[in-house]
């Protein structure tokens, strides 16, 4: 395992909605080595725990790397204050990225809500050969459509209300996808409902899916223990960690 | 340089700062960023006789100027530990205390048995643990049950015993001249403080547990106070710990008694701080023209 400790420069901040930022950061130790998928954990002044964020997109040629997070508490919001110029104390890359496959084969990416931004590194993999799903509550939240869009990938925006894209959940889309061309895999990262909807449908077309998780987190390298996700192997149950077994895992192996 | 070197109940610590049971694994995920050899030593996961999947998540909340966990003890078993982790952590020049835990005196005393000539330096036996039913804080809560664990685990080991006791209690001295007076070697202390948070929008308290240990710079004058309790008590070594965040903490819980030190949920914000406690509390000897950092030790002049 590799990673970097280190208070690295905000180039870039920008408000996509009431509660979600874009952050760049430079720093190009992690940007060499990060991969789709992994987190960075975040030190907030005043807070005694960091804050997990997944990477949304790295830029290894400027050593940039891009997080886009939501508002929850009072720690996100603390640090959605800070601006260009300051320095963001970041602990990264960290965690179990997905897999990118070959050029070539299809993959669907599924975001729902604060889960897209993990999946334009995975868009940008595949390019033409992605469709991207993103569901959110309501069109003024949608997030990343057109980032998405210039990676070459297909794109469908499913909101709850019908105010933007086309009404209803990621699943509905998912199921006309799955009936018009099997990808060779699903990435997914959203709600656990959502999530399980997911791999149910996948597991149907005999698909394999990767799927992020979520958990409250202390140390982020796999030391505490606190984040703990139950999955299967061989048979067998056991207690994996979102931060050092995940976030990304097996479908299959994940108890939901 | 002053001299950072501490005898520790006959262990030789080469600084006296050891990171806290339950937040650095067995060191392999800090490896990334320092060699484990600037810790004067690790004290590794609380190891069962038989593998623990602990309690389900969550198991951390974030509290003022702390964090409550609810782990409960999860860790893959004294076997595991002795032939998947001593191996390495026998080749980091560092001192190896084996944390201990049990659900009876009979598991404990098996887990102490089986760390006889593994290698590790000392036994860190846990009666103090808020997150398990069986055993743990039920352990280390009356003078009688620390007693009969701590003999038992006596005659279980020939290598240095450290008790690691609960704040939970009325009077933390008592337990520790009970543990004192069965043969432990030495005390540490604190474990975590009990606690308790709610989401007031669910009203479901965060821990899945419902409630946890509460550690971090929040508990520090609960511990700099139950140490120097403890040290005025005991005639055996007390090794502090409580939200040491901050060299200056190290030097403030030295002063209360503590011969030795640990860092704990400190390191997950900054995973330095064992190392940096360790460097500032160095340069402030110098700074004070003291020679050896074991004089400081209960140094504290109260009123």
């Amino acid at each position: 395992m590799n990673y970097f400790q280190g208070k690295y420069k905000i180039v870039k901040k920008l408000k996509l909605n009431d509660t979600v930022y874009d952050f760049t950061l430079s720093c190009k130790e992690i940007t060499d080595i990060a991969l789709a998928g992994q987190f960075v954990h975040i030190a907030v002044d005043g807070f005694s725990l960091r804050r997990p964020i997944s990477i949304c997109e790295i830029n290894r040629e400027k050593g940039w790397l891009r997080i886009v997070f939501e508002v929850r508490g009072k720690g996100t919001e603390a640090l959605s204050k800070l601006c260009e110029g300051d320095l963001m104390d970041v602990i990264g890359p960290l965690g179990k990225g997905f897999d990118l496959l070959k050029p070539g084969k299809k993959c669907i990416a599924i975001g729902g809500g604060i889960g897209t931004p993990p999946m334009l590194e995975v868009a940008k993999h595949y390019g033409a050969n992605c469709t991207v799903i993103s569901g959110f509550r309501t069109g003024s939240i949608a997030i990343l459509q057109e980032d998405f869009a210039d990676t070459g990938a297909k794109t469908i925006l499913c909101t709850d209300d019908g105010s933007a894209g086309r009404k209803g959940f990621v699943t509905e889309a998912l199921e006309e996808c799955l009936n018009s061309e099997k990808p060779d895999i699903i990435c997914a990262c959203g709600p656990m409902p959502m999530l399980k909807a997911i791999v149910e449908l996948a597991k149907n077309a005999g698909i394999r899916t990767q799927v992020s998780l979520e958990q409250r987190m202390a140390c982020g390298v796999g030391a505490c223990l606190v984040c703990a996700c139950r999955c299967v192997k061989d048979g067998e149950e056991f207690m994996a960690h979102v931060c050092k077994d995940g976030p990304v895992f097996e479908a299959e192996e994940v108890v939901f | 340089m002053a001299d950072m070197k501490v005898n520790f109940a006959g262990v030789e610590f080469k600084n006296p700062v050891v990171a806290a049971s339950g937040t650095y694994g067995y060191g392999r995920e800090y490896e990334a960023l320092y060699p484990l050899s600037k810790l004067g030593g690790i004290s590794v996961k609380g190891t069962t006789l038989h593998k623990r999947d602990g309690n389900p998540a969550p198991r951390v909340a974030e509290t003022p100027s702390g964090m409550l966990n609810s782990v409960g003890l999860q860790n893959g078993g004294v076997d595991k530990f002795i032939n998947c982790e001593i191996p390495n952590l026998l080749t980091k020049n560092i001192a190896i205390i084996a944390n201990i835990a049990g659900a009876t005196v009979e598991e404990c005393a098996e887990v102490a048995a089986k760390l006889n000539g593994t290698g590790v330096h000392m036994i860190e036996l846990n009666i103090s643990c808020p997150n398990v039913k069986q055993g743990g804080a039920a352990f280390g809560t009356s003078c009688e049950n620390a007693s009969a664990v701590t003999r038992a685990v006596r005659n279980a080991t020939d290598l240095p015993l450290m008790v690691k006791l609960s704040p939970n209690v009325t009077d933390i001295a008592s337990i520790a001249k009970a543990v004192e007076a069965e043969g432990a070697d030495a005390v540490s202390l604190i474990n975590t403080l009990l606690g308790m948070r709610i989401d007031i929008n669910s009203r479901r308290p965060i821990l899945k547990n419902n409630v946890g240990g509460l550690s971090g710079a929040a508990v520090f004058p609960i511990a700099v106070r139950m140490v120097w309790q403890v040290a005025n008590a005991v005639k055996i070594p007390v090794m502090g710990m409580g939200g040491i965040t901050t060299w200056e903490d190290g030097i403030e819980m030295m002063l209360a008694g503590a011969s030795a030190i640990q860092v704990g949920a400190a390191i997950f914000k900054n995973p330095f701080a064992p190392v940096e406690i360790a460097d500032g509390m160095n340069e402030w000897l110098d700074k004070n023209g003291i020679k050896c950092v074991s004089e400081i030790v209960g140094r504290v002049k109260p009123w």
